[in-house]
């Protein structure tokens, strides 16, 4: 960018303040950044970082009890802060535009997606219904969405989660703004669809000029798309400059530890020999989902179709796929949540497919599961003592004696004992998840279930959970089933993967084979997706 | 949808079949002989005899319901003890009052009601939200017949504004029909103002924090839009369930109502038939409400399937 233009937007010394009674005064203070035409510049930071709050500033949509306390945000040669409402509202969608995280949710379900993009035109435009039905048509055509006629006339639900990212995108960039503002755009989305879309943002923004200001958490991301990089934490300014500077040679412990807490791609040299018999054995498992019935037509859905596999004690094994690959489908057949309509699990002895409701209840607390969303996943009345002690209790034993345990299980998950009388909103995300172990293991399993037990953590508290979960492991020789989409998770946790697809283990063996030498084009293209797999990072380039 | 059309009509036989034979049942098991109603007070014992003869209330039980269910299934509902007239006629005379008080009472509802709660929800915690609260509370406790005579009393009685009670039919012209029923209506529909007020004040408060909120709003559109299209938009399913529910609920209402305001309507025929032990003309309404109530069911659920595109029977 050269020094004679201005930048389009330019954030100086901003400062946005909470409602009294907040975690902390000031959701973001001393920030300052540009971001020119043409450029992408990435607000990097984890959750809490005040990197959303920065975006809705901009945007002139912060709450009503939060405001900006300090500083300028200026869009060219206007002052935003000094806006009426009505002429911020005038600014937005026509010289700002945003994108959201969540597309299944950011669209109105109750308006086709022709409807979505109409209003917007004529709010903005003096063009004529024709005119604007047409130029939609050729957004459309220009985020690649097939048969533009068909999805202008489609409801949101009916579209894939990548399709209606691409609603999104042509929603923002269709009267060509001067800013688009990205809040975490790729994140929800399957990890072939975040390439797909990153590489649409990036072409779209080129051909036109746009100035992005874009928000994640991902490293990997920001690797793929950033020209500039502003790092956060807990509504502080870190560090910024260009890429390469940042992600190369940072300057501050925080980037550092960022970078080095995001997993390599390349799985680490498998050292284990599992010699044991399996302590779970999967053999031809298929679930076939059937709807409709009288007077409906019969449709059938495979959501997993002849999975096999063995896991060892002391071993991980990982099913990698995106959405609707039937991986959790697998994990729910296997602990009898849902029944299986083909197929055999093994559990030692004991079989989980045929046994009646009794005898699955006693080999149900052999096998556990770690839910994904640890926001979700506890009771939020219930003391996470109770939680934890809920499952041993239930099976009989004393109560001083599964509190007691309960102690112990809490410092294996480096946790203090003493907060065992303490509700799940007292807890940060990564200690819920600690909890959660916890609770699984208070059963004394001897297979666990990890179902993207990981994915919705920052990078950070993830990369600790992780090794938690192999020290456990270690000590307990359990056996661990490690569902997950995210392949650098998998290459560091996992001794043996299956890759799956439309219920179908396309391709398994150790990860390191699979990794390094994937066999199946499937597999192939979801490594070459995995964001920012080409890039050099700093800790990556001195181990 | 058109399977899901013939279930739904199908499915509300049995549920006509069981209303009716409750009906049937229970009315027998009240004290209280219809033939001693008619014969009046100086009959003897053999006036009421014949009488009960000519009712046909000697034959048994099981006889009785049989004939009346001969009856049902060529569409005839009886004779009226007390009126001497077929009871379809009957329901068909008193037709349109009631229906007039319960279309007029839910039309001023919606209209006050959903902006009012829609309003609310837009300035939560304002104090328009704090006075519609307070007024709901207000519009639950008190009873229909303490509004309906205290609303006679200022807006009949001391202002004039409006006749005090009776009933004109549509076809002596729409502003004399308007202007007899607005008072009762007003009196019936507050409580579901309070109502339904409420429901749309909480279910467009939840839409307001959904995302495609935030979408509209940073598509720049003028906060009207942002509040009627994406929010209300999306809250309509649970005001539609509940102004459904008041349908129903309001066919009791009309009951005290027309009492109050002397409109000749079936709440009205319903209270003297109770008190003639009219037998006939009690099971003939009740079934005639209970099918309405099922109608009225199965159109709130067929009107999801235009609220929500992605509601598919």
């Amino acid at each position: 960018m050269s020094e004679t233009r201005a930048p389009v937007l330019s954030v100086r010394d901003l400062a946005v303040a909470l409602p009294a009674g907040a975690d902390r005064a000031l959701a973001v203070e001393h920030i300052s950044f540009d971001v020119g035409a043409g450029e992408i510049v990435c607000l990097l930071g984890e959750s809490g970082s005040g990197k959303s709050v920065i975006s809705f500033a901009v945007m002139g949509l912060l709450p009503d009890n939060v405001h900006v306390s300090a500083g300028e945000i200026r869009l060219g040669d206007t002052n935003l802060l000094s806006l009426t409402a009505a002429q911020l509202r005038e600014l937005r969608g026509d010289e700002i535009a945003m994108i959201f995280q969540e597309p299944m949710t950011a669209l109105n379900p109750v308006m086709t997606c022709g409807a979505q993009l109409d209003e917007l035109l004529s709010e903005h435009t003096a063009f004529s219904a024709a005119e604007r039905h047409a130029k939609t048509l050729a957004m459309f055509e220009a985020v690649k969405l097939p048969e533009p006629e068909r999805i202008f006339a489609s409801y949101p639900h009916q579209l894939s989660g990548g399709q209606r990212q691409r609603i999104m995108i042509a929603m923002a960039l269709i009267l060509e703004p001067k800013l688009l503002i990205a809040d975490e755009p790729t994140t929800a989305l399957d990890v072939t669809t975040q390439a797909e879309v990153l590489a649409l943002i990036k072409t779209l923004q080129r051909e036109r000029g746009t100035a992005v200001l874009f928000i994640t958490h991902d490293m990997g991301v920001v690797a793929e798309i950033a020209d500039r990089v502003v790092v956060l934490q807990q509504g502080k300014q870190v560090e910024s400059g260009a890429k390469h500077e940042v992600l190369q040679s940072p300057r501050e412990d925080y980037t550092r530890m960022l970078i080095a807490a995001v997993p390599p791609i390349d799985p680490p040299e498998l050292h284990h020999h599992f010699a044991d018999a399996p302590a779970l054995s999967v053999q031809e498992l298929c679930k076939t989902y059937s709807s409709g019935g009288w007077l409906q037509k019969r449709r059938e859905t495979r959501a997993a179709t002849l999975v096999s596999f063995d896991v060892r004690p002391g071993e991980t094994v990982g099913i990698v796929g995106e959405s609707g690959s039937g991986k959790s489908t697998v994990a729910r057949c296997i602990t009898r949540l849902i029944d299986p309509s083909q197929g055999e699990v093994h559990l030692r002895d004991v079989k989980l497919h045929a046994g009646s409701r009794e005898a699955l209840k006693a080999a149900r607390k052999r096998i556990q599961i770690v839910f994904q969303d640890p926001y979700r996943s506890l009771d939020p009345r219930q003391r996470v003592g109770e939680a934890i002690i809920e499952g041993p209790v239930n099976f009989g034993v004393p109560r001083e004696q599964a509190l007691a345990r309960a102690r112990e299980l809490m410092t294996l998950v480096r946790l203090s004992p003493d907060v065992l009388s303490r509700y799940p909103n007292e807890f940060s995300g990564g200690q819920r998840q600690r909890i959660s172990i916890a609770r699984a293991l208070a059963l004394d399993p001897e297979v666990l279930i990890c179902d993207e037990a990981v994915s919705a953590l920052d990078v950070s508290v993830q990369a600790q959970v992780l090794k938690l979960l192999e020290e456990i492991q270690a000590e307990l020789n359990l056996a661990i089933l490690f569902i997950t989409h995210d392949l650098r998770v998998a290459a560091q946790i996992c001794d043996r993967v299956l890759v799956m697809q439309h219920g179908i283990v396309v391709e398994q063996g150790t990860t390191r084979d699979v990794f390094r030498a994937p066999t199946h084009e499937y597999t192939r293209k979801l490594l070459a997706s995995a964001p920012g797999r080409a890039f050099q990072f700093a800790a990556a380039a001195a181990t | 949808m058109g399977a899901f059309l013939v279930k739904r009509i199908l499915a509300t036989i049995p549920v006509l079949v069981i209303v009716a034979i409750i009906v049937f049942t229970l009315i027998r098991l009240v004290p209280g002989d219809p033939a001693a109603v008619i014969a009046g007070n100086m009959a003897t014992n053999e006036d009421i005899a014949r009488i009960r003869t000519e009712l046909g209330l000697d034959r048994g039980f099981l006889t009785q319901l049989a004939l009346w269910a001969k009856g049902l299934a060529s569409s005839d509902l009886g004779q009226s003890f007390f009126f001497k007239k077929e009871v379809t006629a009957l329901i068909g005379e008193r037709l349109e009052p009631t229906l007039s008080l319960a279309f007029l009472t839910i039309v001023l509802t919606v209209l006050v009601a959903v902006p009012l709660g829609t309003l609310a929800a837009w300035r939560h915690g304002g104090w328009l939200d704090r006075a519609l609260m307070g007024f709901s509370v207000l519009g639950f406790s008190i009873p229909v017949f303490v509004l309906g005579y205290l609303l006679v009393y200022v807006f009949a009685l001391k202002l004039d504004w409006f006749p005090v009670q009776g009933y004109r039919p549509l076809r002596d012209g729409l502003w004399p029909w308007l202007h007899q029923l607005l008072l009762p209506a007003i009196t019936l529909s507050i409580v579901y103002v309070a109502l339904i007020a409420r429901v749309t004040r909480a279910s467009v408060a939840e839409a307001l924090t959904e995302d495609y909120v935030r979408t509209a709003r940073a598509k720049g559109l003028p906060e009207a839009r942002v509040l009627v299209r994406h929010a209300l938009a999306n809250a309509a399913v649970p005001i539609v369930t509940v102004i459904g529910i008041g349908i129903a609920l309001l066919i009791g209402g009309v009951v005290v109502t027309e009492s109050v305001y002397s409109i000749p309507g079936l709440g009205t025929l319903t209270v003297d038939a109770v008190l003639a032990r009219d037998f006939p003309v009690i099971q003939g309404v009740i079934l005639f409400f209970a099918f309405l109530y099922v109608m009225v069911n199965l159109l709130v659920d067929l009107s999801y399937l235009f609220l929500d595109p992605r509601i598919r029977y």
